[in-house]
């Protein structure tokens, strides 16, 4: 595979990291990603990053354990092997909502927590593309891939919108 | 998000982002201090008793405990209540108070979920051992056997506790899991050699990129919104054990919001305890501040004063029912042979945290620190009361019993809080004890540094003054330290 550099600047502020990342783009330059220590509130709108679609999967992993959670005690107590237990009924419904309730939250999470895992490609024993190791520390960084022929321009592009220090990096 | 000036700092001192790092990094990075390998000593010597009493009681049978033909269930439900109930306090901090955008619990969330990891697992070896045959414990769940189609009965609630336990349990770890991925990858970024490779499988890659925050925000969220109801759901199921079955005592509707409100009660007496000590052994004084405790001790307080209503109402209704059964277990319970253990329960839970009514005295970490154990073991009472009290004189008086402790009940007690304190010792060794992404979101509008500038931009507002003079004022807070994020 062939190597990628990239242009990294590093920022020690989430205000000057948002003027820096629009004045970026106002020059029309596109930013690979954008790295921070916590969750910058107010960077989605800045950076463009698309809305998480993390609830659907979490509705529609919800509903599928709803379903199976029924299916499965009706299959169970009502037409695999109906038992009269003090003699309630077989089609005990009302019994159904503590396990159903469990199953959709159990579905939902797990569901969700899958997805959350492959769209972030989280895996362990993976290497991921680290810019830098302060971005986890006190660094916003923002990584913009270069080739041979503009990487001095970003880089004095990523200078001129407040970064304090400026690397390269290929992967 | 704004917040109001007014309000007391979430973080002290003058921390910026890498001393955060620093400080809640160190008890993970260097060696442990003396401390905590006496504590650890003293936990681990509580887990080795409890692997004795356990072993023996799966060796020799349940006849091991002083369980007798009356007292079907005693210290290990008992046990197994109180338990579940400390796990929920980590949850409520960390999916409710999260609904509700009260971000002092960014400091406190992480050890309480720990808290509610190992409440959990301490609560399932009870289940497991009373049993009484533990390696059948799979019979709980509807799997396919050999005995024909033979199902679990789905209208017991012990089956739906299987499932709600179970579901908790797998649902906390998740939580707390996906919360740890950004902090672990900070541990990842500044280890070396042998740590840096067993960080980096833990960490699973986590670059902390933009994209990955918004999904990250995105599940918490959602995750506190599906397991605020599962929180209240677990209780109200276990409440479910005794309110569904005709025992006089247990067979009453209040159960289900009066074991919810009693477990956060517990939990957080049991977060204000380990928190108490955790602050001062791994110098975190800045983080959890006296603010966090007494805001833990109003939640004690009201949930304190909840469980003293419920205790209140039971009687009302106990004698409004006009059932003598009824009317006796309630009197058997205040004035039987088990009269003591009532009274305890009464005093611990209902007299001491009202006392939390006192500025002084809900700001004191010393009476914070009696307090939080008083509550504990008031709670461990209430479950023995509802428990033993209700059991011991049933319907046929020539059956009724005492019930007495063997040696094997303390050890397994005795023994399941070693177990706790050795998880959570290893946790907060290998772990950083709090949540460090979360604590720097505080610091640009609520820690101490940022709250004196913005009050010293904001003074003139305050007082009675010329419009053009607060025009200037807002002025000055947007260009200087904004508090918005």
């Amino acid at each position: 595979m062939k190597n990628k550099k990239f242009a990294i600047g590093l920022y020690d502020d989430e205000d000057v990291l948002k003027a820096g990342i629009t004045s970026i783009q106002n020059k029309g330059q596109e930013i690979f990603d954008v790295y921070t220590p916590y969750p910058v509130h107010g960077l989605e709108n800045v950076f463009f990053v698309p809305r998480s679609r993390l609830p659907i999967a979490a509705f529609c992993f919800g509903c599928l354990g709803l379903s199976l959670a029924f299916l499965m005690i009706w299959y169970m107590i009502t037409y695999d092997w109906p038992m009269d237990i003090g003699g309630k009924p077989n089609f005990p419904i009302v019994s159904f909502i503590p396990i159903c309730f469990e199953w959709t939250v159990l579905f939902a999470s797990f569901g969700m927590g899958f997805t959350f895992f492959m769209a972030n490609r989280l895996i362990p024993f993976s290497t991921p593309r680290i810019m830098d190791e302060r971005a986890t520390d006190d660094r916003f960084v923002v990584a913009i891939e270069v080739t041979d022929n503009n990487e001095s321009s970003v880089a004095d592009l990523i200078r001129q919108s407040g970064a304090v220090e400026v690397k390269y990096k290929t992967f | 998000m704004h917040e109001s000036i007014i309000r007391k700092p979430l973080v002290t001192g003058t921390p910026d982002m890498h001393t955060v790092t620093e400080d809640i990094c160190r008890p993970v990075e260097s060696t442990p201090s003396k401390a905590w390998w006496i504590g650890f000593s003293l936990a681990f010597a509580g887990f080795i008793l409890w692997l004795v009493s356990f072993g023996y009681t799966a060796w020799v049978g349940l006849g091991a405990w002083g369980l007798n033909k009356t007292v079907g269930w005693a210290w290990d439900i008992t046990n197994f209540v109180w338990w579940v109930g400390i796990g929920h306090a980590g949850t409520l901090i960390s999916a409710v108070l999260l609904l509700f955008r009260q971000s002092w619990r960014n400091s406190i969330n992480r050890s309480a979920e720990a808290m509610t990891i190992f409440a959990v697992i301490c609560a399932a070896t009870y289940i497991l051992a009373h049993m009484g045959r533990p390696w059948l414990a799979y019979w709980a769940f509807p799997l396919p056997n050999q005995f024909g189609s033979l199902w679990v009965n789905f209208n017991s609630p012990l089956i739906w506790d299987v499932f709600a336990i179970s579901t908790y349990f797998s649902v906390s770890c998740l939580f707390w899991y996906v919360g740890l991925l950004p902090d672990i990858a900070t541990v990842r970024d500044r280890a070396t050699g042998v740590r840096k490779q067993v960080y980096s499988v833990l960490s699973f890659g986590w670059t902390s990129s933009a994209r990955s925050w918004i999904r990250f925000e995105s599940i918490s969220l959602i995750l506190s919104g599906i397991s605020t109801p599962l929180v209240l759901s677990v209780h109200t199921i276990v409440s479910f054990d005794f309110a569904t079955s005709v025992i006089p005592g247990w067979h009453t509707t209040i159960f289900p919001p009066y074991f919810v409100a009693g477990a956060i009660f517990s939990g957080f007496a049991m977060v204000q305890t380990l928190l108490l000590v955790a602050r001062v052994v791994l110098k975190l004084e800045n983080y959890i501040t006296l603010y966090h405790i007494e805001l833990m001790n109003i939640i004690i307080l009201v949930t304190g004063s909840i469980v003293g209503v419920a205790y209140l109402t039971e009687l009302f209704i106990a004698w409004y029912s006009g059932v003598e059964y009824e009317q006796y277990a309630f009197l058997n319970r205040v004035s039987g042979p088990y009269w003591w253990a009532y009274w305890l329960m009464m005093t611990c839970n209902v007299i001491s945290p009202q006392l939390m009514w006192f500025k002084k005295l809900r700001t004191s970490l010393v009476f914070t620190f009696i307090i939080s154990i008083v509550v504990n073991i008031g709670m461990w009472f209430e479950r023995f009361v509802i428990i033993v009290t209700s059991l011991h004189r049933d319907y046929l008086p020539s059956s009724w019993a005492m019930f007495t402790p063997t040696i094997v009940d303390v050890g397994l007690y005795v023994g399941s809080i070693g177990l706790f304190f050795t998880l959570f010792l290893l946790f907060i060794r290998f772990l950083p004890s709090v949540a460090m992404a979360e604590v720097k979101l505080l610091l640009k509008h609520s820690s101490e540094e940022a709250k004196n500038k913005a009050k010293k931009h904001a003074h003139p507002t305050h007082q009675p003054v010329e419009g053009n003079v607060v025009i200037a004022t807002t002025a000055t807070i947007k260009k200087g330290e904004s508090n918005e994020e």
